[in-house]
């Protein structure tokens, strides 16, 4: 394993996009930052030695018009030394823009729209979307990362009049946890009192991400 | 800067007071705006002219930085409440003058989607280039696009989605047009982050509007060609 920190791998750092090899793996996912952690669990808890990961920045997120070439670039720096890539992102707001650089490049990606679908289940997803349009998600990386990414990212901490103008139109946070975890409860809970939303949790565990990696296994 | 906090608008003549409102409207000082739109009224600035050259065109250059990523959402957001500053002392005035508006616009965001980032702001910057903007809010199911289409008549129905879950109901609303016979008495514009051109062929949209300002130009642009047929 190389020698970057967990903390590096999933940062919301503009330019981090670090690397985890263990040099005998034969087939890479290329992932956000932002499943990093989620993804090495995985590997972690399936023996999985097959599968090597490498991550794009978290922060991209925020900018998903750029997903597509940085993922092109990553397949085209990666794909002489592992027999099969897979893309650790669904459509990610790129409307549909990731998929066509796949159809061009290879590499077979997440299903649905983003990871709260993935995570949740898509027809549990579309079945929390459908009970209340104005909800605002969060899973474990987004609870860990509230202050940096969604307060301090949206400038919410030093002009709070933005809140109503971002957030106005939401009711209610949910969180989909992946793990138990009371820390994260914590954070989750007081980023809905942060925003002024209603509080729930769903228990998600990894969803269909842990379907999706179970692909790659030999079988 | 000291230097900066001291700058008397007074001082400037007219085009360096625009420029600096230009600045002041990128920096979402909503004062500094408030007070520039004052001293060119003071000067005998008509309303309009206020309004297209120095807040139309401060937003324009700030939609050119977001597009390009050098400035994003919170940004974008307060130099738009700045330019909404200036225009709640310029839309009474424009009023009373009874210029007659561009054209009608009927925007709205689509069902699914409680985005309206993007919609406030194009309604905001159609508004500034003389257009009558009637805006349905967001999570529009069809029925409310045509009944606002029926109720104003409008030459323009703009449409707004920001997820890629959502988007495909653009598509709902003009294929009900044109089953009821009425696709071709309006001109449809869409818009939202994860659209593109491709897409807006797809749904049979007239144009896809890739930010605000484009909205607007393309907004101008039928209206001109619309007066031209009429003529």
């Amino acid at each position: 394993m190389a020698s970057e920190s967990l903390h590096d791998l999933e940062r919301p750092a503009p330019e981090a996009a670090p690397e985890r090899r263990t040099g005998s793996a034969d087939q890479l996912v290329i992932a956000c930052g932002a499943l990093a952690r989620e993804i090495l669990a995985l590997i972690r808890l399936n023996g999985w030695t097959h599968l090597d990961l490498t991550c794009l920045p978290a922060e991209l997120h925020n900018r998903p018009e750029k997903i597509p070439e940085r993922v092109r670039e990553k397949i085209r720096a990666n794909r002489d030394r592992y027999a099969r890539i897979w893309i650790g992102y669904a459509d990610c707001g790129t409307g549909g823009a990731l998929d066509r650089v796949l159809a061009e490049e290879g590499g077979e990606r997440l299903a649905g729209p983003h990871c709260y679908a993935f995570f949740a289940g898509q027809p549990d997803f579309e079945a929390l979307h459908e009970a209340e349009p104005g909800t605002f998600y969060l899973t474990d990386y987004l609870a860990r990362h509230f202050e940096t990414l969604v307060v301090k990212g949206m400038k919410l901490d030093r002009h709070p009049e933005l809140l109503s103008m971002m957030f106005g139109n939401y009711t209610r946070l949910v969180y989909l946890a992946q793990i138990d975890d009371p820390a994260l409860d914590a954070a989750a809970q007081a980023a809905a009192e942060r925003l002024g939303l209603a509080y729930e949790k769903r228990r998600t565990g990894y969803g269909e991400l842990a379907d999706f990696l179970a692909e790659t296994a030999p079988t | 800067m000291a230097e900066e906090d001291d700058l008397d608008l007074r001082e400037l003549d007219d085009q360096e007071l625009v420029e600096q409102m230009w600045d002041d409207l990128y920096d979402g000082l909503a004062d500094e705006i408030t007070e520039g739109v004052n001293i060119l009224l003071e000067r005998g600035w008509p309303p309009y002219r206020i309004l297209t050259e120095a807040l139309v065109e401060g937003m324009r250059i700030v939609g050119v930085d977001f597009r390009d990523g050098i400035l994003f959402v919170p940004e974008v957001l307060m130099a738009a409440n700045s330019m909404k500053a200036g225009m709640n002392i310029l839309r009474p005035l424009l009023a009373e003058t009874g210029a007659p508006p561009q054209g009608k616009m009927v925007i709205g965001t689509v069902k699914g989607d409680i985005h309206d980032i993007g919609k406030n702001l194009v309604s905001m910057m159609m508004e500034g280039a003389g257009f009558e903007v009637i805006d349905i809010g967001i999570n529009n199911p069809v029925e409310n696009y045509l009944e606002a289409l029926e109720k104003h008549k409008p030459d323009i129905l703009g449409m707004s989605a920001l997820l890629t879950t959502t988007m495909p109901y653009m598509k709902v609303v003009i294929d009900t047009m044109k089953e009821q016979g009425v696709r071709d008495d309006y001109v449809v514009l869409v818009g939202g982050a994860p659209l593109n051109e491709e897409f807006a062929r797809e749904v049979g949209a007239d144009a896809y509007c890739r930010d605000a300002a484009v909205a607007v130009e393309t907004a101008k642009e039928i209206m001109v060609r619309k007066h031209n047929q009429s003529a």
